[in-house]
């Protein structure tokens, strides 16, 4: 019977059905239901892991052993599992091991969107990249069967409009690995790269690349060839393939499951078969540019498809209709211009615990590095408490190389290292360690300091002051958000010290995390506004909260203080965290009555 | 299944929380058991935070693209009066229309810069006449104890564009998707919402 799953699922089905039985990742939109899902087989071991270079190498231990191994990520994700990716390349595998990659066009969730299909060619080894759902379980079954015959690692390629799309596909049966468990010290020389043997491992690396393009070519099933009208050849992979196929579907295709190697020989006969040919691909010209170095002319390509932002059927269609179909593309009628609307970006939770810590840190007039994570949300107006952001935990670095300046953190990610560099070269930055206990932005994944694992078993839990101290910070604190004075005196004794110093928010759990009931700490369910106090000075709305609104209305207080307008609470948004009443100079914002 | 080849398109939009992907997977549900193709896509991340929210869904025989063509909107599905008219453009001049009448303020309208546009009623009337339907599916929601179901209201009064559907169709999908204590909650919205737009 066809079910209907999300890409993501399809891919963690796959994984399980081909015998998988170790999966390690750090969550990252839009991969990180894939691991979610695989922790629900009992057959498989999984784990978040603190960042991505860990879950690689931990996956690759364990193929090592034998088992069946699977890492994913999300595109930058692959720039820290880079350093083990590019020798893994070298040692190669035992049991099959995949790594999924999923990158983000259009920047949903991302700080950058990068190409990922650049990995493949870099480091030399295969690349999958599937289209739907349906595909996405083949493909990660193929997968692991290259990657054991071709002793490699196989990259393979999701982006959000797979991840993220639901298609129908149906479900197989799982097959136990057949390789042998174990591991042998007889390997060493394939498996120990210094110099000496990873020279001998850097010819076979390109042995396999030269086999994997035979294969490519002559084996690998899912490189197809449809000849329909010869006068146009579309060459396209993944979802860039069902766009086409949709706007243009009368004309042929060459689509492409495996992005590299390329299939040389196939390539050459659709060249044969068609008359002239346009590469369809989101993001770079990466088969344009190879197509091209092999000699072929290429029609149409990205001197009309935009290299910026994600595809989509209209983007094919207004890009192409002219050369394909000689007529021009008619657009449909306007009936508002969108921009005139109000937009509607994400805002922190009524109740979020970087509420109040963002609102000390602009009260301080600080300059703040800050991380990827919900936190950068900080940066929207009138909260404007964020100042420069790169990649998880550069703020801890950053913070230190500016000077005098602070850095909150996705500090187990990747903040310990800079954290010790700070202390070891007698820095003076103040790290913000904001402990919300679980990693939200992502969707509610668990990390080593959240006291539980992916399967939601009680484990240890990161002492983050204990682990400051280690590295030598002589100046540890801890800070309950929610008290805004308080938290406004701390931070300002820390920063003015001339030693790096740490400071902790407790108190401060994820308003979405539902198992440790943050809600219940608010000593009152909302609030509201004593009209008869409210003198318009909009303090209230600083804080970016998105249960207070400003409501235009001539009147006065009960003092006689003449205004345009109030404050006003929607009881539905306020969970009760009080922290507009501590900041309203006028005590106009008062627990609410049903 | 009727039509051969023609695929439909149902773009549903609104705000973070609302619970347009549960509603959009009560459709999948649907379509898939009478025998469709389905394709469904949406971005995930910002969606509890207060950010706008669309998924798209599409059916037929055969489907490839998950996303829709710009002005190839069948039906939309908005849970909120802004977010329907940031996608108007997207929908088909014979196209059909459900909305939520619910206005949540963006942050520029809560900080007074801008105003909340007033017309969009008016404005979706003029272009698609009695294609439209705009009810209050939150109140109903309310009523029945729970304003979270509202999206399960819009569910309903959306079944009705399919008589060739049993009702049964809709609430097992409902059953199979939700926990067992959410059941009665959900049926009973969705039989609300399939009244509303009756009536």
């Amino acid at each position: 019977m066809k079910k209907i799953l999300q890409g993501n699922e399809a891919v963690a089905r796959g994984a399980w059905e081909a015998g998988v039985t170790v999966g390690c990742a750090y969550p990252g939109i839009p991969s990180s239901k894939i691991m979610a899902e695989l922790s629900k087989y009992k057959e498989i071991y999984t784990e978040w892991s603190p960042n991505e270079k860990v879950a690689v190498e931990v996956a690759h231990g364990a193929s090592l052993a034998g088992g069946k191994a699977i890492a994913c990520m999300k595109h930058v994700g692959l720039n820290v599992a880079a350093d083990p990716l590019m020798t893994i390349a070298y040692t190669g595998v035992k049991g099959g091991f995949v790594i999924v990659v999923a990158d983000d066009p259009g920047q949903h969730s991302s700080q950058n969107e990068q190409d990922s299909r650049h990995w493949t060619r870099f480091g030399k080894v295969p690349m999958l990249e599937p289209a739907d759902s349906e595909e996405c379980k083949d493909f990660t079954k193929i997968a692991f069967e290259i990657s054991e015959r071709f002793d490699t690692p196989v990259l393979l390629r999701g982006e959000t409009r797979v991840s993220h799309c639901d298609s129908t596909l149906e479900l197989g049966e799982r097959k136990e690995s057949t390789v042998q468990r174990g591991l042998d010290q007889k390997e060493t020389p394939k498996l120990v790269m210094v110099p000496m043997y990873a020279r001998v491992r850097r010819v076979a690396v390109e042995e396999r690349i030269t086999k994997l393009a035979a294969y490519a070519d002559t084996e690998f099933p899912y490189n197809s060839m449809e000849i329909n009208d010869p006068s146009i050849g579309f060459i396209s992979s993944g979802v860039s393939y069902l766009y086409t196929k949709e706007v243009f579907p009368r004309y042929s295709f060459l689509k492409l499951g495996m992005v590299w190697p390329l299939p040389r020989n196939m390539i050459a006969e659709f060249f044969k078969k068609v008359k002239k040919v346009i590469v369809v691909e989101e993001l770079d010209p990466f088969f344009e540019t190879e197509i091209k170095a092999m000699g072929y002319k290429v029609w149409h390509g990205k001197d009309l498809i935009p290299a910026i932002g994600e595809l989509s059927p209209s983007i094919v269609e207004q890009s192409l209709t002219k050369a394909v179909e000689r007529k021009s593309y008619k657009a449909p009628k306007v009936r508002i211009k969108p921009e005139d609307l109000p937009r509607r970006p994400p805002n922190l939770c009524a109740g979020c615990s970087h509420r109040p810590l963002f609102y000390a840190l602009k009260k301080l007039g600080l300059y703040v590095f800050g991380d990827i994570g919900c936190y950068a949300l900080a940066v929207a107006p009138l909260l404007s408490a964020m100042h420069a952001l790169t990649c998880m935990a550069a703020c801890v670095g950053g913070a230190y190389g500016a000077g005098k300046v602070l850095g909150d953190s996705t500090f187990l990610h990747g903040g310990i290292g800079p954290l010790m560099d700070a202390v070891y070269n007698k820095g003076y930055s103040t790290t913000l360690i904001l402990d919300n206990r679980i990693t939200a932005m992502t969707g509610q994944q668990e990390h080593p300091g959240t006291g539980y694992t992916i399967q939601s078993e009680p484990a240890s839990m990161i002492d983050y002051e204990q682990l400051a101290r280690a590295v030598g910070v002589k100046h540890v604190k801890k800070v309950d958000p929610y008290k805004v004075k308080e938290t406004m005196e701390v931070i300002r004794e820390e920063v003015n010290r001339d030693d790096a110093s740490v400071i902790i928010t407790e108190n401060s759990l994820c308003i979405l995390l539902r198992r440790a009931k943050p809600l219940e700490k608010f000593k009152n369910p909302f609030y509201g506004v004593d009209t008869e106090k409210c003198r318009n000075c909009k303090v209230c709305l600083e804080i970016n909260c998105p249960a207070i609104s400003w409501q235009e209305g001539e009147g006065q207080t009960k003092d006689g203080h003449k205004r345009k307008g109030t404050g006003f609470i929607n009881k539905d948004q306020c969970v009760g965290c009080e922290v507009c009443a501590q900041i309203c100079k006028f005590e106009a914002i008062v627990p609410g009555t049903k | 299944m009727k039509e051969n080849g023609k695929v439909t398109n149902i773009f549903l939009s609104g705000v973070g929380g609302q619970g347009t992907i549960l509603a959009s997977n009560i459709l999948a549900e649907v379509f898939l058991k009478a025998g469709y193709d389905v394709k469904k896509s949406e971005v995930h991340g910002m969606a509890q935070r207060g950010g706008d929210v669309t998924t798209r869904f599409r059916f037929g025989k055969k489907v490839y693209s998950p996303l829709i063509k710009y002005g190839d909107v069948d039906y939309l599905i908005s849970f909120e009066m802004l977010e329907a008219a940031r996608y108007i453009n997207w929908v088909k001049p014979e196209g059909k229309i459900i909305i939520n009448k619910q206005e949540i303020l963006p942050p520029a309208v809560s900080l007074g810069q801008i105003e909340y546009p007033k017309d969009i009623e008016k404005m979706f009337k003029k272009y698609f006449k009695d294609n439209v339907w705009i009810f209050n599916g939150q109140e109903i929601a309310r009523k029945l104890g729970n304003i979270q179901a509202a999206n399960v209201v819009l569910v309903g009064a959306f079944s009705n564009f399919f008589p060739e559907f049993k009702e049964e169709q809709w609430t097992d999908a409902i059953k199979e998707l939700l926990a067992a204590k959410l059941h009665e909650l959900n049926i009973q919205a969705f039989y609300e919402g399939r009244k509303a737009l009756q009536g």
